[in-house]
């Protein structure tokens, strides 16, 4: 049996070696229990020792899989997963929701209602990017508050605030401009009170508008000029961020909950060293 | 002290001269190739980037036609009460570029010529929301944030910060035609044609340059 790349290697066990027991299967020369499996199981390792081989790629998934992380890291941690894996949904949702709508001011309800009421589970998928959209926004603000209230947003860590409040800004922006899409009274009175308020800022506000609007007046430009910031521009700033935002997570490391800092003897208050 | 001026740049007797050296030069060829690689870069993003932004932000500049709705003969309106109408004022977006206009004929008691109409616009002066006549108190109501406007289009309550829009107004060929928006101050002079929310008078207005999207006022 090949062997893994040795960063994916399972450590081993304390008294695993040493006391007679068996390495692996192959390393002992024993028959494999089960021959079918084993000759999967070889396969498999061979495609990822290929892999590995061509792309070093182990070392990096394992800084970013297998990382430390502090005692006392809990449930309260998973926060920013969870709010990625709102993200993805409203991705992959939004993805195909695009299959059917018609960003068209004449078109875009009764495009709307079509994959409501006529394609096969259509409500359900318009469903899951209507309330995942809310998810998101709630997970987002409970992650930030997580973040604050850990005191995770301390040196070393201030830049990934700074992506983070970016990343709330832009998920709200892709809030407002999404609320437009379905183009029923709420969404056009909504938008057309979003505007007149981004309008009211000093200065850059008027042409800020103008520049929403596509004019001064809600015009057929401007439907499909919301739907491009929801769909193309927001979503690759917010890819692009988050990127940024994970690399920063796994390059510095998560915090220790304030508790178990403050019960800490002063020897123990170092910087968690990953990847 | 002081060191050389070659071996300070680098190019001590030891080192062998990069090719292409020449008594007096004061850029290596390796820096010339480098600087012109980035300025070539340089031109290619700025050959792609400012057509594209210019192509985003242009709408800012572009003043659409002035469009005259016809809305009936003169001898409907009255002084006393508005009549409305509903006029087109963006094409090609169904329902959502109508807008309806309260419309009536000047009044004397008001100081104001009675061969001349006022078309009040419903769009509130505070965040756009469409307000209503309602004639039994001869207000103007706004349903969001509960601006209250008098006959005149004057704010007697919420949070609106100047007059209702008006629409200019001519008569063309027995028809009373309505024309392009514009905004009014407090003593309702008429001015450039400004979004909800924005002053028409004191310092704030200055808060609000005027946009080429809108059409001047009249005279």
């Amino acid at each position: 049996m090949p062997k893994l790349p040795s960063a994916l290697r399972k450590p081993s066990k304390p008294g695993e070696r040493g006391n007679g027991a068996r390495r692996n299967g192959g390393a002992t020369g024993e028959p494999e229990a089960h021959p079918v499996r084993g000759k999967v199981k070889e396969g498999a390792i061979d495609v990822v020792g290929w892999v590995d081989e061509r792309t070093g790629a182990s070392p990096f998934l394992t800084g970013l899989l297998l990382r430390k992380v502090p005692k006392g890291t809990n449930w309260f941690y998973t926060l920013g997963s969870a709010t990625l894996f709102a993200f993805v949904v409203q991705a992959l949702t939004g993805v195909f929701l695009a299959m059917y709508y018609v960003p068209s001011a004449t078109e875009a309800y009764e495009s709307i209602s079509h994959l409501t009421n006529d394609v096969f589970l259509g409500e359900f998928v318009r469903g899951l990017h209507k309330w995942g959209a809310t998810m998101m926004i709630i997970l987002i603000f409970l992650h930030m508050g997580r973040t604050f209230f850990f005191g995770a947003y301390k040196y070393p860590r201030e830049l990934n605030w700074v992506i983070g409040v970016v990343l709330l800004i832009l998920t709200l922006v892709m809030g407002l401009t999404g609320y437009l899409l379905p183009f029923d009274n709420r969404s056009y009175w909504a938008t057309i009170v979003a505007m007149n308020i981004t309008a009211s800022g000093p200065i850059v506000g008027p042409y800020l508008a103008d520049f929403l609007r596509a004019g001064s007046e809600f015009t057929a430009t401007t439907l499909p000029r919301f739907y491009s910031i929801h769909m193309l521009l927001v979503p690759g700033l917010i890819i692009a961020l988050i990127g940024a935002h994970l690399y920063l997570v796994v390059k510095l490391g998560t915090t220790a909950p304030p508790w178990l800092r403050a019960q800490a003897k002063p020897k123990s208050l170092r910087e968690e060293k990953v990847g | 002290m002081a060191e050389p001026a070659d071996k300070k740049r680098g190019t001590s007797p030891e080192k062998p001269k990069p090719a292409g050296y020449f008594e007096g030069e004061t850029m290596t060829r390796r820096t010339v190739f480098a600087l012109a690689g980035q300025a070539a870069g340089g031109v290619a993003v700025a050959a792609v980037a400012l057509p594209v932004v210019g192509f985003a932000v242009a709408p800012i500049f572009d003043r659409p036609e002035e469009t005259w709705e016809g809305v009936g003969s003169p001898d409907d309106f009255t002084e006393d009460t508005y009549r409305q109408a509903v006029i087109t004022i963006v094409d090609g977006v169904g329902d959502s570029g109508k807008t309806t206009v309260y419309i009536r004929r000047g009044s004397p008691a008001l100081d104001e010529d009675p061969n001349e109409f006022i078309a009040i616009s419903t769009r509130c002066a505070h965040l756009g929301c469409p307000v209503r006549f309602v004639r039994a108190a001869g207000n103007f109501i706004c349903p969001c944030h509960g601006g209250v406007y008098d006959f005149e289009g004057q704010v007697i309550g919420g949070p609106p910060v100047r007059p209702l829009d008006r629409f200019q107004t001519r008569v063309t060929g027995g028809t009373l035609e309505i024309g392009p928006r514009y905004s009014v101050t407090n003593d309702l002079e008429p001015v450039r044609a400004r979004d909800p929310g924005e002053y028409t008078g004191g310092i704030w207005e200055y808060l609000y340059p005027p946009r080429p999207t809108t059409a001047p006022p009249p005279n």
